[in-house]
């Protein structure tokens, strides 16, 4: 019964099952820990982040490896992608130690065992060339992700948050499983090199095919937090615990970003002219709404929400001038111009919400505006490290921000598209009025509370080579950029 | 006698879904009809799925189709969950009392 089955190479999934070996093993081991030992668990976590990076490195080949029946991809885009996943997560969880240890609810084992099996989802995510892949990948995170926020449980609004992360997240899979299902029955098939193919050798029915796009684009826009579907972004971000909140707004973009690659530049570039016209739409209307929603904000996560937004329509602007009229001469430059301006996004983002556990103490939770009112008087060198974050996010020259966003505006302008060059320009600087706002209240506005700052020195070291990373990685931009490149060329 | 074709299915599964859409956003009552809107859409989805596998004569949407219900019962048992931590904080699980984050 079983003649024609054939072990399938496991090689290339080997940091994901890993990863879910050591998830579970972590969930009972931690059932022995006392809360007050919790270092253990913490310690377990972050041991295993370090080995998935490890068995990356043994086992990447740098070709492109399918495997599962070609539902599996490995690829240098997925190796790098993966690599900034487990640093982001490690950084994530070391920022967030200190404010969950506070936070007697969270003080638990599952919220180790949760952001594992998130990074699980993210890493499946990454590597899924099926249309059953990318669902399973998706979900592991999403439902991982919506119990974390949940985990603060006698907050009202953490649960509140919860609750509306929890419907729009579904209502985004349920559009992304829609547009997959017209897709599967415009193809025939569920595999997405398969899908290219068919789509390639044409007779496939064009009608059926946009009907479906439409869906798909609008679910992963769900997914990436880009206007019109931007909704839950803020609520979420303001509802969470901040250490979730620093969790949602990093790994999960890189993720979201390699699945917009996987299905709409793998899958469906045939369909390019159609996509990018969806793509340019959304593009304009997040860093609109995103820019000027963030200067009416008192609330320092929900101002960073906004600004999600706009960094991400930004992102797309890169994906949107891949194809011109059916010339992909620029493709290789754009996309590694969006890959770039994700990572970038993600270190900023780290950074700043990483700052704000570190100002928060047990019962205190830094999040709004004027709480940061005279942080250079209280420490001036955390003081200078927020400005080098505020200054990379609005994009002030020599900042790894602003190369972000000069690699994605060159692919714009190479592409033609002068006009939406000069309304990202536009945005982009209306933009800055709300980051270096924040700047003026740390450095001119008169100290609330006295009391220098207290952290764990581990904290303080790390998150000072986060806000040095910014700045030399805006002196050196090239490390990460020709990676990009050299990622993707091995990998389209 | 009528036949049954794809297209019948597909307009099935593309009234379940509008159905579900507005389910979700028009309903200001109760948090559980959302829940049960939710699962509606992937019932639809899944009803399409099954069409075009059978039409096209390939098994896999209907492979597909296994592990979305298997995701959507786990979707719905954290989907309760949560409504269980709102109720205690909220003491309520109507829509319109989900108000505390705005802006």
């Amino acid at each position: 019964m079983f003649d024609n089955f054939v072990v399938p190479n496991l090689l290339p999934a080997a940091p994901e099952m890993f990863l879910a070996v050591m998830a579970l093993a972590i969930l009972m081991i931690d059932l022995t820990v006392k809360d007050s030992r919790r270092t253990v668990t913490f310690a377990l976590t972050q041991l295993t982040l370090i080995g998935c990076a490890a068995i990356q490195f043994a086992t990447s080949t740098g070709e492109i490896t399918y495997t599962f029946s070609n539902m599996f991809v490995d690829d240098l885009m997925a190796d790098l992608l993966k690599l900034f996943l487990y640093m982001t997560v490690l950084m994530v969880l070391f920022y967030s130690r200190g404010y969950i240890i506070d936070r007697e609810p969270m003080n638990k084992g599952e919220y180790y065992v949760l952001a594992l099996f998130a990074t699980l989802g993210m890493m499946v995510m990454i590597s899924a060339n099926h249309f059953v892949t990318i669902y399973i990948g998706l979900e592991l995170l999403s439902l991982s992700l919506y119990a974390m926020v949940a985990m603060n449980r006698d907050s009202v609004v953490s649960s509140e948050a919860a609750m509306k992360y929890f419907v729009l997240g579904a209502l985004a899979s349920g559009l992304l499983l829609y547009g997959m299902s017209m897709i599967y029955g415009a193809t025939g098939t569920l595999e997405i090199t398969a899908i290219a193919e068919r789509l390639y050798s044409g007779g496939v029915n064009k009608t059926v095919l946009v009907f479906g796009l439409v869906f798909l684009v609008g679910g992963l826009a769900f997914k990436l937090g880009v206007v019109p579907f931007h909704m839950w972004i803020p609520d979420v971000y303001h509802g969470a615990p901040t250490s979730v909140t620093l969790f949602i707004s990093t790994a999960p973009k890189l993720a979201a970003f390699a699945i917009v690659m996987r299905l709409l530049v793998n899958g469906l570039i045939t369909m390019a002219a159609d996509w990018q016209s969806m793509l340019i739409i959304l593009s304009v209307l997040s860093m609109a709404i995103g820019n000027l929603a963030a200067i009416a904000q008192t609330n320092l996560k929900r101002m960073l929400a906004y600004s999600a937004i706009s960094h991400m329509g930004f992102m797309l602007l890169g994906i949107v001038t891949g194809v011109v009229g059916g010339d992909a001469r620029y493709a290789l430059n754009a996309y590694s111009s969006a890959m770039f301006y994700v990572i970038a996004y993600v270190l900023m983002s780290a950074g700043t919400f990483g700052m704000m556990l570190l100002m928060a103490r047990a019962g205190f939770e830094a999040e709004e505006i004027n709480d940061y009112k005279g942080l250079n008087k209280r420490s001036p060198w955390f003081a200078g490290i927020m400005l080098m974050l505020m200054f990379s996010m609005a994009g002030v020259p020599f900042f790894i921000g602003f190369f972000a966003k000069f690699s994605v505006l060159q692919a714009v302008v190479a592409a033609g598209y002068m006009w939406l060059a000069i309304v990202a320009v536009l945005f982009s600087l209306i933009g800055a009025f709300y980051y270096l706002r924040l700047v003026k209240v740390m450095y001119f506005d008169q100290p609330e509370d006295e009391s220098p700052l207290t952290a764990p020195m581990d904290v303080r070291i790390l998150i000072s080579a986060n806000g040095l990373a910014v700045a030399l990685l805006g002196i050196f931009p090239q490390v990460i950029m020709s990676l990009c490149a050299y990622a993707l060329l091995r990998s389209l | 006698m009528l036949t049954l074709s794809l297209s019948h299915f597909l307009i099935l599964g593309a009234i379940l879904f509008a159905i579900s859409i507005v389910g979700i956003f028009l309903n200001r009552k109760n948090l559980l009809v959302l829940l049960m809107a939710i699962e509606l859409m992937l019932l639809s989805v899944n009803m399409n799925f099954v069409a075009f596998s059978h039409y096209l004569q390939d098994i896999s949407g209907q492979i597909f189709v296994f592990f979305i219900l298997t995701v959507a019962a786990a979707e719905s048992a954290i989907g309760l969950a949560i409504l269980i931590v709102l109720f205690r904080n909220l003491k309520s699980i109507h829509v319109d009392d989900l108000g505390s984050l705005k802006g």
